[in-house]
């Protein structure tokens, strides 16, 4: 099946995607999953790498490095200058669903992506196709979940990042020639999100003390009596 | 030239309200670059309604009839919502409040990104320019720093940044569908448009789908709408007139766009989504319209009622539809920017947002009462005001193309929508005032901005200027209907 060495390291990658994706489910200390973030981060830069090198493509060769600066880089420099250090030692006891179930939906949707693209994926004879596309909705849907499953603020910035990762995954193999100033935008604004949802995360803790979003629960919809 | 400037002003308005000089002079810094925005928007889109096609920089920013509309909604209601800040945020509890500068500087930003998304014609920094957008209105929404405007930061900053990515997905296999069927990479909107025909029905499904979840989710679509009435309840009055009234627009733009896109490949059809999801929006607003509490919320329901009609009218198809889709849109950004000054204004004088504590507002300040009455009146859709007209022209153009089932059911959840608003009013205004609360000298700025912004919706419902009129037929034309 697979035909050349850069399209081996790419499946490879695309693997360590996939389990890096289900450890930041399981993780439950911030600085871990952070980290599990910054590794898949990694990964999403070797496979444009890799691709780039086989199909002697700059513009993934522009995106690998763009990825290392934005979210190796940039985002966890930004993420501790913004908060204080106690905060990734924090741990979330208690999560909306508990960790093996969560691992289970993951798995779950992962399978469900395959599905969804797998007779689209399958009449493009590529094969770097068929591996990115169920392995980026995979990422882009693990990360959602997590947004719903997880209770603290940075835990869940960081599953909208994870979302961005999915997308890009597919990206670089769907859409290698995207314009250069597209691509760099999208990296600027990664780090404005996360510039952003830190500020904000930054100035919930001074106020109410916690960073749970779980806690904020105050704005709701009351049913009013007519008289 | 012109169009360049538009994007550029408020950047550079932005950057003035940073320097340290400027910075107690960042209201009126703001106040001449909207209001100069706004005077290249009208020059704009007369040219775009004469006929000409506007064109910044070729390939990047271009301006057809559809963005030309946006972009003199954006502007009108930004450069209004500014005099309006003028007297509201300058109030005694924000007059100590260092940050005034800061808050102008980051409306200016969201002026820029607002304008940037509808000029920009290259879809992929249309898709960064939306997001950009909803960056600065989370620091807007979050300014005051309470407890709630920040829980209604964070609703608003997760729900709408986590569509983002599903939004960006789906532009990849847009991107993907034209490598595919033309070989070459895309530049424009009118590119993919001109290519849709030989590109594969399936792919563009597929990419409109997760493009339409995305940012439907951003411009408050049910059941992605929870954290509309949050957001527009709780930000500075100023930001809820330019979030309600265009913020929710500019990410429907783009889903309008993509469709276009859609309806130019014979294979692919997705008006039954459009309509589905359309008429689930202004239902569910309809119902809750009913049990509201909080005038500012009622206020946001209503934005998510009438974001489901222009959806749905959208999904019906027809250019009859699509003229009314359009005409919805700018009555709905000029009625519900006055509606939340209006909001405002009864903030100002009674200090409470609940609907159950104001009574009797036309004795207690008969100039709120009655903006009250006449907003409330023009965004549920009464005869002699615009709003009325683009729904009947909607439902009328449902009725022509045969779709007899959802005109019927859009009617009647338009009809609840109606009732709700004007029996809130109707308490809110008349009777005996229940507060004991002495008259509040409401500031001449505010005044103003209610004045200006009743001007157009008031003359608009009996008289459309020409030009005006050409430039909606050109913006109906370009969302693709037959």
């Amino acid at each position: 099946m697979l035909t050349s060495v850069p399209e081996a390291l790419n499946a490879f990658s695309a693997g360590l995607i996939l389990i890096s994706a289900f450890a930041m489910v399981a993780t439950r200390q911030v600085r871990g999953v952070l980290r599990f973030f910054v590794y898949q981060s990694l990964l999403l830069s070797l496979s444009s790498f890799v691709l780039g090198y086989g199909t002697h493509s700059i513009h993934l060769w522009a995106l690998g490095v763009i990825t290392i600066a934005a979210k190796v880089v940039a985002i966890p420099f930004v993420l501790r200058r913004l908060l204080p250090g106690d905060f990734y030692e924090r741990r979330e006891i208690s999560q909306a669903v508990n960790i093996p179930s969560s691992l289970l939906l993951a798995l779950l949707l992962t399978l469900v992506s395959e599905f969804i693209t797998g007779p689209v994926v399958s009449a493009a004879h590529d094969s770097v196709l068929r591996v990115n596309v169920p392995v980026g909705l995979a990422g882009v849907l693990i990360g959602a979940y997590s947004l719903v499953a997880r209770r603290e603020a940075i835990p869940q910035l960081i599953g909208i990042l994870a979302m961005e990762n999915g997308a890009f995954f597919a990206g670089i193999s769907i859409a290698p020639e995207l314009p250069l100033i597209a691509e760099l935008a999208v990296a600027v604004d990664v780090v404005l999100i996360v510039v952003v949802v830190g500020l904000l995360t930054r100035s919930i803790q001074q106020t109410l003390g916690t960073t749970e979003a779980a806690a904020l629960s105050e704005l709701k919809e009351e049913p009013v009596e007519w008289h | 030239m012109a169009l360049i400037a538009v994007v550029a002003i408020p950047v550079v308005a932005a950057l003035l309200c940073w320097i340290g000089l400027f910075r107690r002079y960042a209201w009126g810094i703001t106040l001449a670059a909207t209001w100069s925005v706004f005077a290249l928007c009208v020059f704009v889109s007369a040219r775009v309604a004469a006929g000409d096609r506007v064109v910044g920089l070729a390939g990047w920013l271009e301006c057809d009839g559809l963005s030309a509309l946006v972009l003199l909604l954006v502007s009108f209601v930004c450069a209004v919502a500014c005099i309006f800040a003028g007297g509201y945020m300058h109030r005694a509890e924000h007059e100590s409040e260092p940050r005034l500068w800061w808050f102008y500087s980051n409306y200016n930003l969201l002026v820029f990104a607002l304008l940037a998304v509808p000029a920009l014609a290259e879809p992929n920094l249309a898709w960064v320019c939306m997001e950009l957008v909803t960056l600065f209105a989370v620091l807007l929404v979050g300014f005051d720093s309470t407890s709630s405007a920040l829980e209604a930061a964070w609703k608003f900053a997760v729900l709408t940044i986590m569509g983002a990515p599903v939004a960006l997905f789906g532009f990849f296999i847009m991107f993907w569908a034209f490598r595919s069927g033309t070989g070459g990479a895309w530049e424009t909107w009118d590119a993919l448009r001109s290519a849709a025909p030989s590109l594969d029905p399936n792919l563009l499904k597929l990419a409109f789908l997760l493009v339409f979840v995305g940012f439907g989710a951003k411009s408050g679509l049910a059941p992605m709408h929870t954290w509309l009435p949050d957001a527009h309840s709780q930000a500075p009055t100023p930001v809820c007139a330019v979030l309600s009234g265009v913020k929710t627009t500019v990410p429907l733009y783009i889903i309008l766009r993509l469709l276009s896109v859609i309806l130019a490949s014979p294979a692919a059809r997705v008006g039954g989504w459009l309509i589905g999801l359309g008429l689930l929006s202004v239902g569910i607003a309809a119902f809750l319209l009913l049990q509201v509490r909080d005038y500012k919320r009622m206020f946001a329901f209503s934005t998510v009622e009438h974001m489901g009609i222009i959806l749905t009218a959208s999904g019906l198809a027809t250019r009859a539809a699509d003229f009314g889709a359009v005409s919805q849109m700018l009555n709905h950004a000029i009625t519900k920017s006055l509606c939340f000054y209006v909001a405002g204004i009864i903030l100002l004088a009674l200090g409470t947002r609940e609907i159950e504590s104001v009574r009797g507002l036309f004795r207690v300040s008969p100039f709120a009462g009655s903006a009250l009455l006449l907003s409330c009146l023009a965004i549920a859709g009464a005869p002699p005001f615009p709003i009325f007209l683009s729904e009947f022209s909607i439902l009328s153009a449902g009725v022509r193309s045969g779709q007899y089932a959802t005109v019927w059911i859009l009617a009647i959840l338009i009809v609840v929508a109606f009732v709700a608003i004007l029996l809130h009013a109707n308490r809110m205004v008349f009777g005996k005032p229940t507060l004991p609360c002495p008259r509040v000298l409401l500031p001449a700025t505010c005044r103003v901005a209610v004045f200006v912004a009743a001007a157009p919706v008031i003359i608009l419902g009996v008289y459309i200027p020409p030009p005006l009129h050409n430039l909606l037929r050109l913006a109906a034309v370009q969302l693709g209907g037959r």
